[in-house]
């Protein structure tokens, strides 16, 4: 069942021309770049292998971002913003110029013509900077169906863009409606015919603990990649993100061997027994916003329980997901298993909500998108939804709360990511007697915190996604202020490329204004005032949302008084943003349905079957 | 169930004066006569009155907004029973509103665990107490035996509640190993009000399916009942009240789909939704659902559900349990066994003595004893039976035996069995609901496993066989919620019921059923120093 690398079929003559493509343009920026000795040898030896290994990036890589130890579990913790020391944008710069060289040459390939002046400054309150060239080359941009890499369907292709200057990454095959058809009719025949579902559970494991290591062996490509297409900061992707991809994978290894079922007692001589089968043909829709979590969080309990998926990217962010498919194909996975079909919702993803050959839909991303999946899986053939969507998120500070550490994560609850997480501490409700006091080192912590080239060391906020993000996080911004909610910081962009933005704290604000409603999912704190427990109880549900919470609180009768009353699927207390393997992620009410991660998660990607056999004459009952 | 015929003993009692309570003015003449093959009869006069009309609403029985009623009918004569008050758009918000508050301040969520199931228990003595006032009631609406609504399902509605009382205080969330220093812990906590829609064709079973678990695990609940029969659960409610239930927590609304039904399952302040019934019912609710609030959904819906006769069968219990796999209930069961594959080798032996069993079918008053086989729920259901029986025969199927209707009166049909059905007609294809049993011919295993699986259903199957390798075979290739081995429609409170692909999502019963009414809330909390990891 393994297959090698030799039968990806990539589709030959573009590798080809891309390759010499590539070749030349390297030449060419090496050969121009004759005032920098250091990088030419560097190039020469790129040229002599004609093209990049993944071993020599990797180099290249960790001798350039500097590395600090990580702990697994760090996209929470205090241990994160401690090591990453308050610098300011108008910090070292260090950057190197050879890489900016070899950047130039990998992001001229395909039919790009606007590339040509990739090398763009934009500005920021502190200084003038060119992008960082990312340590990796895009290899795989087609369509993952059947196991093998094609073009779409109609051949076309959508430009992917670099968030940090809106410039094109790469042309991807578009995928739409036949290519849908033609990715479900091969996880159909690999559901149906096997051998995935066939296999033994324990083989089943066995892949997906191979393709742990592929990913720990291909860390840092991944993670260059996906900052690359993101725009999250590279540390943060290769410290704690694809680690933890690994670890999910090997979370759900070990799931595989273990999805019992019941033995049942009866009322009279049956002897009863229930079998967790595996659903079928899943299609899974994922996010933007963290490319590789999701697409673990998805596929890794559909696999394990022995399912067959179409997987539909993000439009945003389709280049990780192929990487890592390709990873799971050389680690064992058959072909038709798992077929990833880059595109576009109304379109790609509608036609997978809709398909009556789809057993199973799983979609995380806005609350009005899930509500169109569940409606069109209603409407074909009542496919169950599991959904992860939107949220508001209460972080409520109690007076006796470690002011400091609440500061920190509430900073950290909030600004993670950009602000682009669903479960973000989008109102921060802090108790009237510690109001001012947090107040002023939440303003005083966004204005250290570091935004620049996520490519960058020490950098802990990039850009935000896209133009369209940019746009509606600004405009939220004017609302607030609007309305008369004091502007602590920031409040607008920075520099005239990419989608950066300032971190940006309002205080004063009112449950009514427009920015303590709605999902902003950028880096936009609001600060609220409350008294009593009750109040502030009522005031954080008083949401559509029930996504998450974060308490804070040294006491215990107060801790267990919000976590029961909060109505949201996550209470965080004294900290904020664990996203364990085993611990279920998920919402109340509009957030969404179903959960994901844990011995839950299992559960979206199984049917219970009933088997009842009549006994005869039975020892006992 | 001896093989009565409908011209048996009739032991009707003469107590009209017990129908013909309320604004019935038509009811003066409910003792109708009706022909069958064998007889012409009175109507037996049910033994039990209708003391309960108007909807349940914050724990009082109260008429609804607009004033309305709809007439609730005698399946046996198609006349009026009782006028029932009509539930619309605006009980049902007054219904969910009486159910958030009793969630919202409670008392029931904030009752112990073993006070809840305290009167779940209470309850479930009041039903025994009430058997036969029940049972008799669910027959009136409903048409289906007296005996098997008084000893096997309002026993087994009993049964349920003691099920789920048992459940109440054995909610257990887990604790989970982290990664780092955390303390983390699931919580199972009520999901909140529960709308609830509930078919006809077992009114107080399907109560009993959805208030049990939904109560059992902390919530309110608004229940919306069939237009057929609305009568019986407002009985049981009643006893609920009696047996301590708070009020607010179960509310009744009678009323119709795209009324009542549409409005709950459309309400922004309902948490959850279940449904039983048919598949195209429950895409409009799934739908509703998403349109307005996504609040989960569990439905029940349609089935085609295949029951598999191999060559080494004992033929006799097959034949018997295939007749009562379609039979039972009049054929109105979301699980009929509605596809009888039988193997060639024992196919002619199959369907004489499948004939032969149909042919003895005692049809007649629901209320009379020995009678098996009750009239159709209503006019619609029994047209659309009649129309897919003519489209049996106009599509060359052959019909074995019955094949019409009974009497002049009521909906009762003929036991009906086709021989020699091809998958592609449309008796093979479609739920018919009624007394229709089709009976299709197979050669191998894995054709049958293809034939069987080839339906946009997947609730239940039947397989008869004295080999473990195909019961094991088959027990895995069928696609479908339920495998019954050797055995049909066994239906204890502990088994998980549901479907899979369009005959719904979820499951009902079991352990399974607690997860519909639960939200599951992870807690983390932040370690000093621990002892361990």
């Amino acid at each position: 069942m393994v297959t090698t690398h030799q039968q990806w079929e990539l589709s030959s003559p573009v590798v080809e021309r891309l390759q010499s493509q590539r070749s030349h343009e390297l030449n060419r920026n090496c050969l121009g770049s004759g005032n920098q000795p250091s990088t030419s040898n560097c190039w020469s030896d790129v040229i002599s292998r004609g093209f990049p290994t993944a071993g020599f990036l990797s180099l290249m890589t960790s001798s350039i971002v500097t590395r600090t130890h990580a702990s697994l579990n760090t996209f929470c913790s205090v241990q994160y913003s401690t090591k990453m020391a308050a610098r300011r944008i108008s910090g070292v710069i260090s950057r190197s110029l050879s890489l900016r060289t070899l950047s130039s040459s990998i992001v001229s390939r395909g039919n790009r013509s606007n590339l040509g002046s990739e090398v763009h400054r934009f500005t920021t309150a502190a200084a003038l900077e060119e992008p960082i060239i990312p340590p990796v080359r895009v290899n795989d941009t087609q369509l993952l169906i059947n196991g093998k890499f094609v073009d779409s369907a109609l051949g076309k292709t959508f430009p992917t863009l670099d968030p940090r200057t809106g410039e094109v990454i790469a042309n991807v095959a578009e995928g739409d409606a036949e290519d849908i058809n033609r990715a479900v009719s091969a996880a159909r025949k690999a559901f149906d015919e096997g051998p995935w579902p066939k296999m033994t559970a324990y083989e089943r494991s066995h892949v997906l603990l191979r393709f742990a290591d592929l990913v720990d062996k291909h860390n840092d490509e991944l993670a260059a990649l996906e900052t690359w297409n993101n725009g999250k900061p590279y540390e943060q992707s290769a410290k704690t993100e694809v680690p933890m991809f690994a670890r999910l994978f090997r979370y759900y290894a070990g799931w595989a061997d273990k999805i019992h079922g019941l033995t049942v007692p009866a009322d009279g001589p049956y002897h009863v027994q229930t079998l967790h089968e595996p659903i079928g043909v899943a299609g899974q829709i994922i996010p933007w916003n963290f490319p590789l979590l999701m697409f673990a969080w998805k596929v890794g309990p559909a696999l394990a329980t022995g399912n067959t998926i179409v997987l539909k990217t993000a439009e945003q962010t389709p280049l990780t997901a192929l990487y890592a498919a390709k990873l799971l194909h050389e680690a064992g996975l058959p072909p038709g298993v798992l077929n990833v079909v880059s595109g576009y919702g109304p379109t790609a993803g509608a036609a997978l909500a809709s398909h009556m050959d789809v057993d199973k839909i799983a979609f995380t991303g806005s609350t009005d998108t899930g509500k169109i999946v569940q409606e069109l899986a209603a409407k074909s053939n009542l496919k169950p939804v599991t959904l992860e969507l939107g949220g508001k998120s209460p972080f409520i500070v109690c007076e006796d709360a470690d002011i400091d550490k609440a500061v920190e994560l509430a900073h950290f609850a909030l600004f993670f990511n950009q602000g682009q997480c669903c479960c973000a501490g989008s109102r921060t409700f802090v108790h009237e007697r510690v109001y001012d006091e947090f107040l002023e080192k939440a303003k005083a912590r966004a204005q250290s915190r570091t935004v620049g080239d996520p490519f960058q060391t020490g950098i802990e906020q990039g850009p935000q996604i896209d133009s369209e993000q940019y746009q509606k996080i600004l405009r939220y911004i004017k609302s607030g202020i609007d309305s008369n909610a004091t502007l602590e910081c920031g409040g607008d962009k920075i520099g005239s490329k990419g989608y950066f933005i300032q971190p940006t704290v309002f205080s004063n604000v009112k449950d009514d204004m427009l920015i303590a409603q709605d999902e902003i999912f950028g880096p936009v704190q609001t600060i609220l005032k409350f008294k009593e427990l009750p109040e502030v109880i009522k005031r954080a549900n008083a949401t559509r949302y029930g996504l998450a919470a974060g308490v804070f609180t040294q006491n215990i009768d107060v801790a267990n008084t919000l976590t029961r009353a909060l109505r949201a699927g996550t209470v965080w207390v004294n900290c904020f943003d664990v996203f364990d393997a085993a611990i279920p992620f998920g919402g109340y009410k509009m957030s969404g349905v179903g959960r994901e991660k844990g011995i839950y998660s299992l559960n979206n990607y199984l049917q219970i079957k009933a088997v009842v056999t009549a006994l005869k004459n039975p020892a006992w009952l």
